[in-house]
């Protein structure tokens, strides 16, 4: 797959956590460039940094050191309001527990997002129904998250994230905590909207069935990555 | 911003701790409301017994009735001002009469207090139109008969229809109750007024009133009487006399419920800080991913503070209908300022409806404001990764 200009671009990226007085380094060095339309998967043990690259890219960390671009934007740059604004519109986050909010409805939870937008009551029902549309999930729009399965959960959850229609999907072990036929169906419905809504997916996994459907999987190794 | 539907949820998703918190608040609620209401029914009460078209001369620098002496003869010069009006009989409405407190015992715990006993003249009926005999008749003229307010009768010995009192030296037959409705005249007792300055020995009135001819003829007579050097009075319109008896009374009630209530509502704050860190405590996650969403610091804020808000919110509803069912008790108690018995009721009004709300919402506004900037100061990672 071709593209000109990668969607994300990575450089030099580096990370570090304090622990009292010690440092501990968690990415040092990272390169990394995501071509629009790609599913990366990102693998690696424990504590190998995947996650934390993951929340940097979705703009919800910042970094020591180095440049994160993603869709032109120097996300580093950025302050937190003016990063806060810009996940609104350009991420699109899928959790391993859904993070649903269990006081709103399927609607509601998909309706969120769409509330940092100046968009109409209206136009914020269509949106709506097309994200539950595409999930398969528009006659339950009314359940409450306690109401659905766990892979309905998760189908609610892709709802809301793709609902902006942002282009960088990130999804933190997406099918972590779904049954296999479940987690197949999540497997299958992020690989549509891919193909079909040319979405950018990096998803982090430790599920290797899950890293098969990535075009690209890359792997993280005490804060450095590897190509495999 | 974060719908209201999520703050209003969230509470009704907990609703047992959100009933107990809010309860606490609605009894401090509760107790500010009933304070308000008894300040507010002690003014009411005496606001209505005088009548805004009357005027009450007293002596000067006397601040009741029962400290005021005026002479016959400067009752006379008082009645024959041209500002006093004419009943229909031809005769002034003009009436000098007697305040003298006694002792009596309430039925029941034979507890003494004082009775205002008011020795009355021919026209002190018509000058209180809201004052009409419930029960009985009207005392004879030059005999040892007295009628009783309907709050006296019922609560002191020997003042029901009937039974007889003893003061004075005499004893006086209770011919009859009279109703004056939710005024202080419903505290006193009523005879006839040179039966009375015999009984008690007394030379001189303790006040006049009269009816004012034309309303706008009071600021001339006042003027003319305070400054004829023959009287040593004070003229006041009835009302104004009434709702000044009632100034400290309603203040030390203010005072003490104000008191009162900032003491107890320390404890229904704590209460709800308490019970909004338990809930941001358990939001963490939610708090985390509204965040990733795109939802600034200041609408975390805003959710936690109208929760807050909701809270104290439901804390004064049920304290102000609560306190809307004291309006049924009739309060008994001391009025300082005259010395007396006043019967008077629990009064809710619009004013402290909206008061007793608005304290509410202070109460869950503090309660609410640190456990809301803790979870608006939340990093994002960490509060994702509690899961």
């Amino acid at each position: 797959m071709a593209y000109e200009t990668p969607i994300v671009q990575i450089r030099d990226l580096s990370k570090s956590y304090r622990r009292g007085s010690q440092v501990i380094p968690v990415l040092t060095g990272i390169n990394f460039d995501i071509a629009q339309g790609e599913f990366v998967a990102l693998m690696g043990p424990s504590g190998s940094g995947k996650s934390t690259l993951l929340n940097l890219i979705a703009g919800i960390d910042s970094a020591d050191g180095g440049s994160i671009r993603v869709g032109g934007v120097e996300i580093t740059s950025l302050t937190e309001s003016e990063l806060a604004h810009w996940r609104a519109g350009n991420v699109g986050f899928i959790f391993q527990f859904y993070n649903l909010i269990p006081v709103l409805t399927a609607y509601e939870n998909v309706e969120l997002p769409l509330l940092l937008t100046p968009l109409k009551r209206d136009e914020r029902r269509e949106h709506v129904e097309a994200a539950l549309n595409v999930v398969g999930l528009a006659d339950r729009m009314d359940h409450y998250p306690s109401q659905l399965s766990g892979g309905q959960q998760q189908r609610v959850a892709i709802a809301r994230a793709i609902v902006t229609d942002p282009e960088i999907l990130v999804a933190d072990e997406p099918t972590g905590d779904l049954d296999r036929s479940s987690a197949e169906e999540i497997l299958q419905l992020m690989d549509r909207l891919v193909h079909t809504f040319k979405k950018t997916i990096i998803m982090v996994t430790h599920d290797p069935r899950a890293a098969e459907k990535a075009h690209l999987i890359r792997h993280l190794e005490k804060g450095e990555l590897s190509t495999n | 911003m974060i719908p209201y539907s999520y703050s209003f949820r969230n509470l009704w998703t907990r609703r047992i701790t959100t009933l107990l918190t809010a309860s606490g608040m609605g009894l401090v609620v509760f107790v500010f409301a009933a304070t308000l209401m008894l300040a507010e029914g002690l003014e009411k009460t005496l606001v209505q017994t005088g009548s805004p078209e009357n005027v009450i001369v007293i002596r000067k620098s006397a601040n009741s009735e029962v400290q005021s002496g005026v002479e016959r003869n400067q009752a006379s010069l008082l009645s024959s001002q041209p500002e006093v009006a004419i009943g229909p009989d031809g005769n002034p409405l003009f009436a000098k009469e007697l305040v003298v407190l006694i002792n009596l015992k309430k039925r029941g715990s034979n507890k003494p207090a004082n009775v205002v006993i008011r020795g009355i003249d021919a026209a002190s009926l018509q000058l209180r139109p809201a004052v009409h005999l419930a029960e009985g008749r009207m005392p004879r003229p030059g005999s040892a008969e007295v009628i009783a307010g309907k709050s006296i009768a019922r609560r002191f010995n020997g003042c029901g229809l009937g039974e007889t009192l003893r003061f004075g030296m005499r004893d006086w037959r209770v011919v009859g109750v009279f109703d004056a409705g939710a005024t202080g005249f419903s505290s006193e007792i009523w005879g006839d007024v040179d039966q009375m300055m015999q009984a008690f020995r007394r030379q001189v009135y303790s006040s006049v009133t009269f009816r004012l001819r034309d309303a706008g003829g009071f600021d001339a007579y006042r003027a003319r009487v305070e400054s004829d050097p023959r009287l040593t009075v004070e003229a006041k319109r009835e009302s104004k006399y009434y709702a000044d008896q009632s100034e400290s009374m309603a203040k030390f009630l203010r005072i003490l419920g104000m008191v009162l209530t900032v003491v107890f509502s320390i404890g229904a704050v704590i209460g709800a800080t308490i019970t909004m860190y338990a809930a941001v405590a358990n939001r963490v996650t939610e708090i985390g991913t509204l965040r990733a969403l795109g939802f600034q610091r200041g609408s975390i804020l805003a959710a936690f503070i109208m929760e807050s808000l909701l809270l104290g919110l439901c804390g004064g509803v049920l304290g102000v209908v609560a306190a809307s069912f004291m309006q049924l008790i009739t309060i008994s108690t001391m009025n300082w300022q005259s010395f007396a018995e006043l019967a008077f009721s629990f009064t809710l009004t619009f004013r402290i409806l909206w008061q007793s709300l608005l304290f509410s919402l202070v109460m869950g506004f503090i309660g609410g404001v640190l456990p809301a900037f803790r979870a608006a100061r939340m990093n994002i990672v960490e509060s994702l990764r509690a899961t």
